[in-house]
């Protein structure tokens, strides 16, 4: 079972244990982790769904986008090196992934 | 404002989880879709203390509607994966969620307490009522419209008998060229199902994109394999043993079909309103507070008739919208109408549409004679039409251009002006041009 360490701005942490082919952004919006929005529900019309992901996981997940990318560079809190949207993060077994909110997705 | 006191009818019995000396009011959501369930835990998230009901006529939790035509109908996406929320999260917010249970009738006291009675008879005694009730999708008044293989689409059910039928479907006729019925239509040439889209105006989208997006989407969409035709109506539906053979055009063509697919627009789902004496007009008629016309009752999603929400608007104009950011967005703010923090639904709209490989972005307003401003992007397929109406940037139809479709939105709602001459110039991004004319000169 993925499991997905999300902590907020200020510090505070919640650890989810997700399924298999869910992605972070479902994970966090299905059990009301606040700042991940996820308006669109994961089809790369929104970018609500910002996230910085750790250096450690940076190579579990398939790279950025296209769409993606140009969407990153428009998203309301700064890019960053480590920015992706949450909702392209889709989860295998056993991984454990941790994830910053980031200050604003609106 | 905080809710009152049950003074309603009913006794306490009726609903279990609302303690009979009323300190904790209990807030009473009529319909479990997008908007209900965005509303239930915002609410409680804004700070409403008491009993939350949400039900729902559906035999499932909320989910998200929008796969339905797209990801969910191509068998990309799993049932298990359209739920809006876990399990667990209505436990956690102490959202006592209530499923296959249709509301038939409620009686509303003049203080906005009252009871809603289902089907089945079960009763809930209520001190805040709201009504997220979305809507269904448009009858179209054509002979033999009952035939069998003539489908709508609106929910879960809908899309899995559509996803059963393309399974075998020889030709597929999709009357009505709005979004949904492109997307059914990309979906299922994807598919392999040869597909025609017919459209009684001239142009694709019509009330919603500029005729320039329009042509662009019909382009994308011929070179995909869909047929279109445009400005012809279907006259009559044609069966043999009562199923679809084939549509009767009006100008005198007949297509062949196994399989239609009526896609013609949403009527607000407003009758239960209508009912308890509430003002409807194309939909149940409230404020910038969400409140509907007893100054209680609130109303959020397909089913409200509102106050146009964007920056620039004074007001006056009023509208239903039909989108997830809508349901989501008025519902924060109905939420905050419940719990006394009184925000205003002030948003700029926007709504997108994955219409096979072309990604359809809107955001902001624009009405059928604002003017236009074209933009062709770096990377091949990429459009943004610009909405102005005199001076002012109102509007843009983005067409696979994601980071034009975030830059014009966050500018709607900053109200950064951006000239049409430099608007028209593709030699900077849309980004770049709003990031200067935000700084100060
Ligand atoms: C196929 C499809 C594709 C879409 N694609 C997009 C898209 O790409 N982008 C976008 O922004 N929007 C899209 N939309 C629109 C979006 O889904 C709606 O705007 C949104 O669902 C509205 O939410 P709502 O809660 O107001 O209504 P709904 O989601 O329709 O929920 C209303 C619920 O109330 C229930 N109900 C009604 N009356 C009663 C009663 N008396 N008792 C109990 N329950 C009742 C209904 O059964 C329903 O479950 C799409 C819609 C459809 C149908
Ligand atoms: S959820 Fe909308 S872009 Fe990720």
């Amino acid at each position: 079972m993925p499991k997905i360490f999300y902590t907020q701005p200020d510090g505070r942490q919640t650890a989810l244990e997700a399924t298999a082919g869910d992605s972070v952004m479902q994970t966090a919006v299905r059990n009301g982790v606040s700042g991940i929005v996820g308006q669109c529900g994961g089809s790369l019309s929104c970018a609500t769904c910002h996230v910085f992901l750790a250096e450690e996981n940076t190579d579990d997940f398939p790279p950025v986008g296209d769409d993606e990318d140009e969407m990153l560079d428009c998203a309301a809190t700064e890019r960053q090196d480590n920015s992706r949207l949450s909702c392209q993060l889709i989860l295998r077994e056993g991984q454990e992934v941790h994830v910053t909110i980031p200050e604003a997705q609106l | 404002m905080p809710a009152h006191p049950a003074r309603g009818p009913g006794s306490p019995r009726d609903h279990p989880g609302s303690p009979a000396v009323n300190t904790t009011p209990h807030l009473l959501i009529v319909g479990a879709g997008q908007a209900g369930a965005h509303l239930a835990g915002s609410a409680r998230d804004q700070g409403w203390k008491g009993p939350i009901t949400l039900i729902g006529g559906e035999p499932h939790a909320p989910y998200t509607r929008p796969p339905l035509s797209k990801t969910f109908l191509k068998g990309q996406t799993p049932l298990s994966s359209l739920a809006l929320r876990s399990d667990a999260y209505y436990t956690q917010h102490r959202i006592d969620l209530v499923v296959d249970e249709h509301i038939d009738h409620i009686e509303l006291a003049g203080d906005g307490t009252g009871t809603a009675t289902a089907a089945t008879g079960r009763r809930w005694r209520f001190d805040r009522l709201a009504l997220a009730t979305g809507a269904r999708p448009r009858h179209l008044p054509i002979e033999h419209a009952d035939l069998d293989g003539v489908l709508t689409l609106r929910d879960l059910h809908d899309a899995q008998a559509l996803a059963q039928r393309l399974t075998t479907a020889t030709a597929l006729v999709v009357i009505g060229g709005g979004f949904i019925g492109l997307e059914v239509a990309a979906t299922a040439t994807a598919a392999g199902v040869p597909t025609t889209v017919v459209e009684a105006a001239p142009t694709l989208m019509n009330r919603v994109v500029s005729a320039a997006t329009a042509k662009i989407v019909a382009t994308a969409h011929r070179a995909a394999g869909v047929r279109i035709r445009t400005g012809v109506r279907p006259l009559r539906l044609r069966g043999t043993n009562g199923t679809i053979t084939a549509v009767e055009l009006d100008d005198g063509d007949e297509l062949p079909a196994d399989l239609v697919v009526i896609g013609v627009g949403a009527q607000p789902r407003d009758e239960l309103a209508r009912a308890a004496g509430l003002h409807c007009d194309n939909g149940i008629v409230v404020d910038a507070h969400c409140l509907a016309s007893d100054g209680h009752t609130i109303a959020v999603g397909d089913c409200a008739n509102l106050p146009d929400p964007s920056p620039a608007s004074d007001g006056t104009v009023r509208l239903r919208l039909e989108s997830v950011d809508n349901a989501v967005e008025q519902a924060t703010s109905a939420a905050g109408t419940l719990t006394g923090l009184h925000r205003p639904y002030r948003s700029v709209p926007w709504f997108w549409s994955d219409q096979g490989n072309l990604k359809l972005q809107i955001a902001g307003l624009a009405r059928p004679d604002d003017e236009i401003v074209l933009r062709t992007g770096r990377r091949p397929g990429q459009h943004t039409t610009l909405r102005y109406r005199g001076s002012r940037l109102v509007a843009a139809e983005c067409l696979n251009s994601p980071a034009d479709f975030l830059a014009v939105r966050r500018a709607l709602g900053e109200e950064t002006p951006l000239p049409r001459v430099t608007a028209a110039d593709t030699g900077l991004s849309l980004k770049e041009h709003l990031a200067a004319a935000r700084t100060p000169r």
